[in-house]
């Protein structure tokens, strides 16, 4: 079946079977391998992407569910100017140590400041439940959101 | 994994979905935001032959207030549940519930009728509408018909509709009365090992993962309308009931939760 899909900007259709997941989508189709894929079961949060602005497990979307949305990745998140105050924010405060996590725990991160207002550490704890880090003990992260949102 | 092969139809409307149902049968599976099916599929516990797609169907989403009823459009995700200043006024305790499904995420993309009509006993919102006394609306090959949510969940991971039915709406009554969602995990994310649900200050007590269906406690509500004291209400939540076992708790443990949960729900809402 023919999507497409706008993907950081850019409109990108590729013939795709209905069980394509998302995340399958970007990686395989369009060679855009930052959003990792970590678990079978929809709990590891690695593969989260923005759809239409909000954050989505990309493992949990049909690539056909996507057709004619917007979706932005990793790649997509940076500007011409550099980072984004996001990802400047988790290098300042070294909110990662091996990374596997990373892409989906900034777009998660992104799409949260964005959702809800005066986020403190326990709100940050908690919006971020469905993204797992099994390095870090989530202290650096939390921070790194909370610098971000400032 | 990645799922079974599988068709895909897109729909526009209930009709349609309807009419695709019953040209598909049992091969057919409706995805509305797939929170709960997809996981199920990539695991081939679900193995439908046929997708119909009726996500972007319109006209099924939408919160309104209307007299004493509210009405939510079943394709409503629990984001907009979570985030609606009208239902948060009309009936906080279901804005609430929302708010604590699974994680962001999966809010941006669940629905309200999906998450009722997958019928999982362990869900928050199933039994949310069923303490509130809430009614679903299904479209069928003859037309509509109203379900009270009472009668709707029949078993695990079944329900009332039929293989050609579609849920439309769900209508539950503007509830401002003291209430409170106790659910108790161990994992960030997680399903509620127990949860019990409290609205309209005792007078609808409702039970998440006590068995194979939510369940009301009716003899807490009895025990309430008959004068006694939340904790001697509370102490019979787990009466005739027969909770599963699983990996994180057993039945009688789950008992004991629910006896304590209830407790704590019934003093939250001020019962």
């Amino acid at each position: 079946m023919e999507v497409s899909v706008t993907v950081n900007g850019t409109v990108r259709s590729a013939d795709v079977e209905p069980r394509t997941l998302l995340a399958h989508f970007l990686r395989d189709d369009l060679g855009l391998t930052g959003t990792n894929i970590g678990c079978d079961t929809s709990s590891c949060g690695a593969c989260t992407v923005l759809v239409d602005g909000r954050s989505a497990k990309s493992c949990t979307l049909l690539a056909v569910q996507a057709d004619g949305s917007d979706v932005t990745t990793i790649e997509g998140l940076a500007g011409d100017d550099g980072l984004h105050p996001m990802q400047q924010a988790f290098h300042e405060c070294h909110a990662l140590q091996c990374g596997y996590c990373t892409p989906g725990m900034v777009m998660a991160a992104v799409s949260l400041v964005d959702e809800y207002e005066d986020l403190d550490a326990a709100g940050v704890r908690e919006g971020l439940e469905g993204n797992l880090c099994r390095c870090t003990g989530y202290q650096n992260i939390v921070k790194a959101v909370l610098a971000a949102s400032e | 994994m990645i799922p079974a092969a599988v068709d895909y139809l897109r729909v526009e409307s209930a009709e349609a979905a309807v009419a695709a149902l019953g040209e598909h049968g049992d091969e057919a599976k409706l995805l509305a935001g797939g929170q709960s099916l997809i996981p199920l599929m990539r695991l081939r516990l679900a193995t439908p032959t046929v997708l119909v797609d009726v996500g972007r169907a319109t006209g099924l989403s939408g919160i309104s207030v209307g007299g004493d009823t509210v009405s939510i459009g079943a394709l409503t995700t629990h984001s907009s549940l979570e985030h609606s200043a009208e239902l948060a006024a009309a009936c906080p305790l279901l804005a609430h519930v929302a708010s604590v499904v699974g994680d962001p995420a999966v809010r941006h993309r669940g629905t309200l009728g999906g998450s009722l009509a997958h019928a999982d006993p362990a869900s928050d919102l199933p039994a949310a509408v069923l303490a509130l006394g809430g009614t679903l609306v299904v479209s069928g090959p003859g037309g509509s018909r109203e379900i009270a949510a009472t009668d709707f969940f029949t078993g695990f991971l079944e329900s009332d509709l039929a293989a050609d039915e579609v849920l439309t709406e769900v209508r539950v009554p503007v509830s401002t009365g003291g209430w409170s969602y106790q659910k108790f995990n161990r994992r960030a994310q997680d399903w509620a090992i127990v949860g019990a649900m409290v609205a309209e200050g005792g007078a609808g007590v409702a039970l998440v993962n006590m068995a194979s269906t939510p369940i009301r406690a009716s003899s807490v509500e009895a025990a309430l309308a008959g004068g006694a004291s939340a904790a001697d209400a509370a102490a019979g939540a787990a009466d005739s009931t027969e909770p599963p076992t699983d990996n994180q708790a057993d039945g009688p443990y789950r008992q004991h939760l629910a006896r304590v949960l209830t407790r704590r729900a019934l003093e939250a809402a001020g019962a």
